[in-house]
């Protein structure tokens, strides 16, 4: 399979902290791999310097060879990788549909003086997103809460939502953090299938999740990191019987995470 | 809501402007309303500006700035270059547009109180300036601007030189109408269409904005620039009515008047600062005769209408109509 992502010694300082540090791996196409590590291993920061939501300190990340690292976020968007939020970030005074909607945005052919005065094109690619956004919902199963303002949603919607608004930018490469926390066993079964049917659309998933029963069971690979570094990275079978990994996170605590 | 209720609402309003007002004016006899009007429909459009940059998550305390600068556009040129006022109208506008994208960049960036305090100081600054440039003739203003001229168009004189007109208050009075009904015409199709919908995104979440694609920097910019253009164009129209500028003709208190204009009619409401704009025009004239007490009473009701009505007037509405 094809490299999508490479990420290259990739090093972010914040002051005196290294919150990553020198980290490289690659992702290949339409895989699942999760990123795993403790409480400000320096996950979200790593998701946060490939979606070019922060500069790296040093290092770059290669999206099919193009450096996207250090640009833009609308940027790297553009191009194809898109990051959700650990929190959950959304429209809060749209309804779901309008979120799902307006998150089209680079899929318009239309500019913005275009849609202004309603050219044929803007009117087209209304038609165009609203058909988008409907299948997306569907996909989500969120089609009946399409007209409630977004604030108004129980969490586990909010999460979907995230995710919806992700998709409807049409991303090659999909960064969720965190995307099944807070979710009972149901949910978070139901969500670790809608995981994989985001392969099925074709896309790339890169997730930080602690939910370990979730990740060992979703990921094609794992990438492990610990204070900012790297300290393994293979298949769940591999992670789960390294020794460092063990060592180092897992410890005493792996009868908690169902090993 | 229904389209063809939507059409009658327009068409009523049009009606009022243009034929009902200049009725009653006549039969009354008040012609010093006129006046009155054209001050409130020019303030609207500037406030109306102020309500765009809201409408992306800034509080816009810097408009006064642009309304000075419009009216010296407008008076240097016509006084000093002898340009006709209708070709100085959108100069004063693309200049206002202009200088707010220089200065927008570097302070666009800044959110919340800090940019509201910045884009005060601009107004203080812009005044200052206007004090110190030779250019505007400093404390005694560029005055005795002559009225605008005819407008003919293949010999066809469709608007008439204010100067031979009897009253050309009346005239005023249809020129900022005009503008403040393409202004908000221009507003609503602005908000209604998918250009509202981004900059709500703005509003709501730069972060995930950005995510999804949005150039944040850019839109912002385009929003700062159309704010200010309005800015522009109602200050220019105000040096012509009053046919004179000073460094005083908009001051830090007129900032501060656009935004409680909008606050008043309702962020929400595109309508919004129109409504705004006229209560509060009114209603600290009204307050005219309890004297010294008109800045205690007009506050008090400020503070109150905002607390009962955070949303703006407009948001009484709201009940009938759903979303
Ligand atoms: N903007 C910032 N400024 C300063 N320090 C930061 C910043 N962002 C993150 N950090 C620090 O960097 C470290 C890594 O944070 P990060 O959020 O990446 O951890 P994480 O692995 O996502 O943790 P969690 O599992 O709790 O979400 C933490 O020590 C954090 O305090
Ligand atoms: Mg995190």
């Amino acid at each position: 399979m094809d490299t999508i992502l490479q990420v290259r010694e990739l090093t972010r300082r914040f002051g005196g902290l290294t919150a990553v540090n020198n980290v490289s791996f690659d992702v290949r196409e339409r895989e699942i791999l999760s990123v795993i590590g403790p409480n400000g291993a320096g996950k979200s920061t790593l998701f946060k310097l490939i979606a070019s939501f922060l500069k790296p300190t040093s290092g770059e990340v290669l999206y099919r060879g193009e450096r996207i690292s250090g640009l833009a976020p609308h940027i790297a968007a553009r191009k194809g990788v898109v990051r959700t939020f650990q929190e959950t970030t959304i429209f809060r005074n749209m309804t779901v549909r309008e979120n799902v909607i307006v998150a089209h945005h680079l899929r318009s052919r239309a500019s913005l003086l275009g849609f202004f005065v309603g050219t044929g094109t803007a009117r087209e690619d209304e038609r165009a997103f609203g058909a988008s956004a409907d299948e997306i919902l569907d996909f989500l199963n969120l089609t009946e809460l399409a007209n409630e303002k977004a604030r108004n949603l129980p969490h586990g919607h909010l999460r979907a939502l995230g995710i919806a608004i992700g998709l409807a930018t049409d991303p090659a490469v999909l960064l969720l953090d965190e995307p099944f926390a807070g979710m009972n066993h149901d949910e978070t079964h139901k969500a670790v299938a809608m995981v994989r049917r985001l392969r099925e659309r074709g896309l790339t998933v890169l997730l930080v999740e602690h939910d370990m029963p979730a990740v060992m069971k979703i990921s094609d690979r794992i990438v492990v990191i610990n204070f900012g570094q790297k300290i393994a990275e293979g298949t769940p079978v591999d992670i789960q019987n390294n020794d460092r990994v063990i060592e180092a996170y897992l410890g005493a605590e792996d009868e908690a995470i169902g090993l | 809501m229904n389209r063809t209720l939507r059409l009658l609402g327009v068409a009523a309003f049009l009606v009022a402007v243009f034929v009902v007002v200049p009725l009653l004016i006549s039969v009354t006899g008040r012609k010093d309303v006129y006046y009155t009007l054209t001050s409130v429909a020019l303030l609207s459009i500037a406030s109306a500006g102020v309500w765009l940059t809201f409408y992306i998550g800034r509080i816009n305390m810097g408009q006064g700035a642009f309304a000075l600068m419009g009216a010296y556009v407008t008076a240097v040129l016509v006084n000093h270059y002898g340009v006709a006022f209708w070709w100085t109208l959108p100069a004063a506008g693309l200049f206002c547009a202009v200088a707010s994208l220089l200065i927008g960049l570097p302070i666009l960036r800044l959110r919340g109180v800090y940019f509201a305090m910045v884009s005060l100081v601009l107004t203080e600054v812009t005044r200052l300036l206007a004090l110190a440039l030779p250019v505007t003739e400093g404390a005694k203003g560029i005055t005795n601007i002559p009225l605008p001229g005819a407008i003919s168009l293949f010999g066809l004189t469709i608007v008439p030189d204010f100067a031979t007109l009897e009253n050309p208050r009346i005239a005023f009075y249809y020129l900022a109408a005009t503008l403040m009904v393409l202004c908000f015409a221009g507003m609503y199709r602005l908000v209604h269409s998918r250009i509202g919908h981004i900059c709500m995104s703005l509003q709501q979440n730069e972060e995930l904005a950005s995510s999804i694609g949005v150039n944040i920097v850019h839109l912002r910019l385009i929003a700062f620039a159309i704010s200010s253009f309005l800015g522009g164009i109602s200050g220019a129209t105000f040096a012509a009515v009053t046919q004179s500028v000073y460094p005083s003709s908009f001051t830090v208190t007129d900032s501060v008047n656009f935004m409680l204009n909008c606050f008043l009619g309702g962020l929400g409401y595109v309508f919004g600062p129109m409504l705004g704009t006229l209560t509060l025009y009114f209603g600290w004239n009204l307050l005219f005769q309890t004297g010294e007490f008109q800045l205690l009473i007009y506050s008090s009701l400020m503070i109150i209408l905002m607390l009962v009505l955070p949303n703006g007037l407009l948001s009484l509405g709201e009940g009938r109509r759903k979303g």
